[in-house]
Formats: C-alpha cells, sequence, structure tokens
C-alpha cells in the first residue's frame, strides 16, 4: 500500500489524506484475540509447576535441604539450579504444543467457520495474513514463553528465598547460585534459534491447515511417518527417520556444543555454541524448505475459491 | 465517466460445469444493480469473480482496475458483505471496531459507532451472543462507515425477519448511498427489493437473460389483467407469459404497444417476480437442460 499510489487513484484521498493503517500489526493482534491459548497455556503451564515446586519445598524433608549445603559448591549450584531449568523446559514444551496446534488450526478454522470471506472483504492481502499466522509461532509465543519463565522464575526465588530460612539455610543462597542472568540469556538465544529452526515445521503445519479438509492432524503427522514407514519396509533404510528426527531434535544438538559432564547429563550453562548453530547447513536448508512452504500458503490462500 | 463495472466475454468453467458463459455486462457508477438468478445460475461466480476471488477467462475491469491481478489496491475500493461471508464469532463488538479501524484506510469509526448507537449492540458483547439479525446490523455499519466506491451484497438478508430485512435497505437507501456509490445486490427476496433498484439483470445458467434499468423496465413491460373474452385477441399479440388467476388470464408481454393492451384489460407494472419467472422459464423452456 504506497501511500502516493493511493492518493493519485482518488480525488477524494487527496483532500482528506488516509489513515494510516498497519495491518500487519493488527492481524497479528486479531491472532492473539482469537488464540487466547497462545499466552493461557503457558502460564497455566508455568502455574501448575509453581505450585508443584512450592507444596514440594514445604515437604522436602529438612535433611534433604540440609545435605544440600554439604556439597561441593558445583553439585550444589546444579542441584538448586535444576528445579529452575526443569520449570522453564515444562513452559517451553507447552509453548511448542501451543504452537503446533495452533498452526494446524490457523488456515482451518476460517474455512470451517467460514470467516474467510468477512477477512478477505478488507483490504489486507494474503501475504499479510499468512506472514501475522506465521509471526504467532515465530515471534509472539517465543516473547510469551520468555517472559511466562521470567516471572515464573522470580516467583520460584521469592518463594524459596522465604522457605530457605525455615530449613536452617541461609536466604542468600539462592541469589548467589542460582545465575539467573545468564539463564534469561541462555533461554532467549535457546528461543531465537528455535523460533528458526523449527521454521519448516510450522511452514508445513500452516500448508496443511490451509490445504486439508478435515483431520488436519493426521495429514500433518501422517504421510511423514508413512513415508518412514514405507521407507523402511521397502528399502531397509533409515533416511526419512533420520532426517525427522534430526527436524524434532536436531535443533538442540546443533545448538549445543557436545559436550556432556561425566554423569551423562548435559550440561547447558556454559556450553551453548552459537557459531556451530548458525553454520550447521540444517537450519539453512530448513530455512529454504519454509520459505517455500510460506510461499506455497500465501499461493494457496489467493488461488483457492474461498468456500 | 467510466463504469464501475466493465465484462466482455466473462467465463468461468469449473471442471465440465459452466458456471459463467460468456457475460457481457456493463454497470455505471451511482447504479443500484440487482443480479437475480435461480440456485447455481452463476451470480457467486460473477461476484466473486468481481470481488477478485477467482480467476475468469474473458475482459473484466472493476473501478478501472483487473479484479484478478490487483486484488489488494482494489479491496480499498470495494466492500462486500454475503451470506456465507460470516463475521467471526468469537470476535467482540469493540474488537471488530478496531480491527477495521486499524486495516482499512477509508473506514470511519466515528460513523460506525453512530450507527451502532441506533441499535441494541453491546461494545462487550461477542459475536456468538449476538441474534443473526443482530450480526448483519453490525456488519451493516463496519461496512457503511467505509467510504466505498463499489458495494457487493450477496444474499445480505438470508435469514432474517422481514423487519430486519426492511430496515437493512431502508438505512442503505438514505445512511449510504449517494450517486458517487454503486451497489449491486443478488437475493431470492425479489420483491422487497424492486423499490431499491435502479438496474435490474437476470442471470440464468451462466447467461445474462435480461439486464435493463428499472425505468427501461417500466415502459417495456407490462401486466394486463384480460377478461376471458379478450383472451385470444391478446394471446396474438404474443405474450411472453401467460398465468390464471381468479379464472382470468393474467399475460405479460414485452415491448407491446400499451393503447393496443388497454382495451384488453387492466394494465400495469410487472413485478420483478412475476418478470423473473416469465423471463426464467422461457430461458429454460428454450433449452431444455442442453448442457446437463
Amino acid at each position: 500500500m504506497s501511500a502516493p499510489d493511493a492518493i493519485l487513484d482518488t480525488p477524494a484521498a487527496a483532500e482528506a489524506p488516509l489513515a494510516r493503517t498497519r495491518p500487519f500489526y493488527w492481524s497479528v493482534r486479531r491472532e492473539v484475540w482469537e488464540n487466547g491459548s497462545i499466552y493461557v497455556a503457558p502460564a497455566i503451564a508455568a502455574g501448575v509447576v509453581l505450585i508443584g515446586f512450592l507444596i514440594g519445598a514445604i515437604n522436602l524433608p529438612r535433611n534433604v535441604m540440609q545435605q544440600v549445603q554439604t556439597l561441593a559448591p558445583a553439585d550444589r549450584a546444579m542441584a538448586i539450579a535444576i528445579p529452575f531449568d526443569i520449570a522453564a523446559a515444562i513452559v517451553l514444551v507447552t509453548s511448542f504444543v501451543v504452537g503446533f496446534f495452533y498452526c494446524l488450526g490457523a488456515l482451518h478454522g476460517e474455512r470451517r467457520e467460514r470467516t474467510i470471506l468477512f477477512w478477505k472483504s478488507l483490504p489486507v492481502s494474503d501475504l499479510t495474513t499468512v506472514a501475522a499466522k506465521a509471526t504467532v509461532p515465530m515471534l509472539v509465543l517465543p516473547i510469551v514463553t520468555f517472559l511466562v519463565v521470567v516471572a515464573m522464575h522470580l516467583v520460584m526465588l521469592i518463594a524459596s528465598t522465604v522457605m530457605l530460612p525455615t530449613a536452617g539455610l541461609p536466604a542468600t543462597l539462592l541469589w548467589l547460585e542460582v545465575p539467573l542472568a545468564e539463564t534469561w540469556f541462555h533461554l532467549a538465544v535457546l528461543l531465537a534459534c528455535m523460533s528458526l529452526w523449527y521454521a519448516p515445521l510450522w511452514g508445513w503445519l500452516l500448508l496443511v491447515s490451509g490445504w486439508a479438509k478435515r483431520v488436519t492432524f493426521l495429514w500433518a503427522v501422517g504421510p511423514p511417518i508413512a513415508l518412514s514407514v514405507f521407507e523402511q519396509l521397502a528399502f531397509r533404510t533409515k533416511y526419512v527417520d533420520a532426517l525427522i528426527r534430526y527436524r524434532l531434535s536436531g535443533g538442540l544438538t546443533e545448538l549445543y556444543a557436545a559436550r556432556f559432564s561425566g554423569r551423562g547429563n548435559v550440561k547447558f550453562d556454559d556450553h551453548l555454541d552459537p557459531a556451530k548453530f548458525f553454520s550447521a547447513p540444517g537450519l539453512w536448508i530448513g530455512l529454504v524448505v519454509a520459505a517455500a512452504f510460506f510461499a506455497a500458503v500465501v499461493w494457496q490462500r489467493r488461488y483457492r475459491t474461498p468456500i | 465517466m467510466t463504469a464501475c463495472i466493465e465484462a466482455r466475454g466473462l467465463r468461468k468453467s469449473y471442471g465440465k460445469t459452466v458456471a459463467l458463459d460468456g457475460v457481457d455486462l456493463t454497470l455505471e457508477t451511482g447504479r443500484i444493480l440487482g443480479l437475480i438468478g435461480p440456485n447455481g445460475a452463476g451470480k457467486t461466480t460473477a461476484l466473486n469473480a468481481i470481488l477478485g476471488l477467482t480467476q475468469y477467462e474473458g475482459e473484466l475491469t472493476v473501478l478501472g482496475r483487473n479484479p484478478w491481478r490487483d486484488r489488494d489496491a482494489l479491496m480499498r475500493d470495494v466492500c462486500f458483505i454475503a451470506d456465507v461471508a460470516v463475521m467471526p464469532r468469537w470476535m467482540r463488538v469493540s474488537q471488530a471496531l478496531d480491527y477495521v479501524a486499524g486495516v482499512h484506510p477509508r473506514f470511519d469509526r466515528a460513523k460506525a459507532e453512530a450507527l451502532l448507537a441506533k441499535t441494541t449492540i453491546k461494545r462487550a458483547s461477542r459475536v456468538r451472543e449476538l441474534s443473526k439479525g443482530m450480526v448483519t446490523q453490525l456488519h451493516l455499519a463496519l461496512i457503511m462507515a467505509i467510504d466505498a466506491k463499489l458495494l457487493v451484497l450477496d444474499e445480505p438478508t438470508l435469514g432474517l425477519d422481514i423487519i430486519y430485512r426492511k430496515s437493512f435497505y431502508d438505512s442503505l437507501l438514505n445512511d449510504y448511498f449517494d450517486h458517487s456509490r454503486t451497489i449491486v445486490v443478488t437475493t431470492h427476496q425479489v420483491e422487497e427489493i424492486q423499490h431499491v433498484l435502479t438496474d435490474l439483470m437476470f442471470i440464468n445458467r451462466g447467461r445474462i437473460v435480461l439486464d435493463c434499468s428499472m425505468e427501461a423496465l417500466e415502459q417495456r413491460y407490462a401486466e394486463v389483467m384480460v377478461a376471458p373474452e379478450h383472451l385470444d385477441a391478446a394471446r396474438a399479440l404474443k405474450p411472453i407469459h401467460e398465468r390464471q388467476v381468479f379464472g382470468r388470464g393474467l399475460l405479460l408481454f414485452d415491448a407491446v404497444d400499451r393503447d393496443k393492451l388497454a382495451g384488453l384489460g387492466e394494465v400495469r407494472i410487472p413485478s420483478i417476480a412475476d418478470l423473473f419467472v416469465a423471463v426464467i422459464g422461457a430461458d429454460q423452456a428454450a433449452q431444455p437442460r442442453a448442457a446437463a
């Protein structure tokens, strides 16, 4: 929508300049209006985790708490930080599931509920609409997730501060041992990288959502699984299977340096390796595939007779 | 002044089904066109082509633009309400106002608020909480607050009771229509829009079978209640349609001198509904399902 073009078209517009509109911004907002689960589900997950954490903290035997204090400093830091990481992971997984089902419904719903012609009666292009829908899993959900996790960590920290003295531990322990700033920076990098890594997944789900008449979930997961099973039966190879696994979990292995602590646990904090992530061909191939999917989604919404 | 809509040889087929079979039409700015046809006649396909929702063969210009290629630009000047373009049920009235104000450069929010103030619709209500009539009122309030050049209404009053239907067209005429705007409307409730229209088109099996202004229609067509003794004389003037009402013949004539008809019985202007039955019935009879 270029302003000079609009003014040339309409004599009336020359007198009263057109209202400034922001179709993309409002398209994203309307997605959030329609899909409250974008923020409600991560918040509920955080709430459940918090309640569990608080009940656990109250019921934790005194001697366990005191044992923590006798641990070596490195192990103690880990023991105290682990609940924070686990809690964050639960919210992250919830957001992923929300993103998955959001995408499956994003273009299917407007045809099923026959609202597509209402949206199409307004000057919002198919490109803008699809871009707004893709923005939800790629930008809105990561930001919501980040904010929810930060809020949850703060509540956990404050609650622990209140409880630690009752177990005879110094309240300052946590504030010294839990590297919050580092954890949050880590979380932000993780969310940004996963947003890019999963772009082809969101693209595929949106494509299925726009194309399948019903049972979008089956159309989304059925063909990849069928292809994988077919390949394994017919050729006794597992390329498709490996490809699917790589797309689902490869982002994490590309992002983290493959160093493991002695007990087989990946030790996260200092092993984040963005350079490795951004030099992984898998990321860039994925983004190219995602761009192709998104283009197909736009094309499909444009060319298909709406109802 | 250039035409608002100009079509030459507009064609569209879905597989072997021909939905539009070479439609020619010209609609000048400032007119209110009724596009009337039986189910499956191609009305919605024609509107979809005009609104840039479907590809087509032939030439079509809407407000000087190619509707398929320039759809994004065209939609700033064109609005539509279709029975099938339902408003999202989850949306609140206030959100609908925010959203349309946010995406439509020609939306006058104050005007929409004023139109809504005449109804009982509350800002905080969700669309799913409104009755069907109220949803149509809301949609109409949004659309009428947009300074569009072309408004397309596809069965806008389907499923509404007569009070809502009446007020729909009344507010359209009183609060919206001026002679710089153009309106295209399709409906099956043809009697109710007879006084609204300036132009009338009948479409049947993808072709335009009648295209005239309402003034021309009143001069061209006449309906005569013929007493039995004059029936043979009347039939000699080749009526396009004949039916029996209370034992008397009701004959419809196309372009027959009114002085000749006056002697046969009471002459009046036919209703669109009667004309529709006569013209479409004749067209169906002329080509008895040749394509099917």
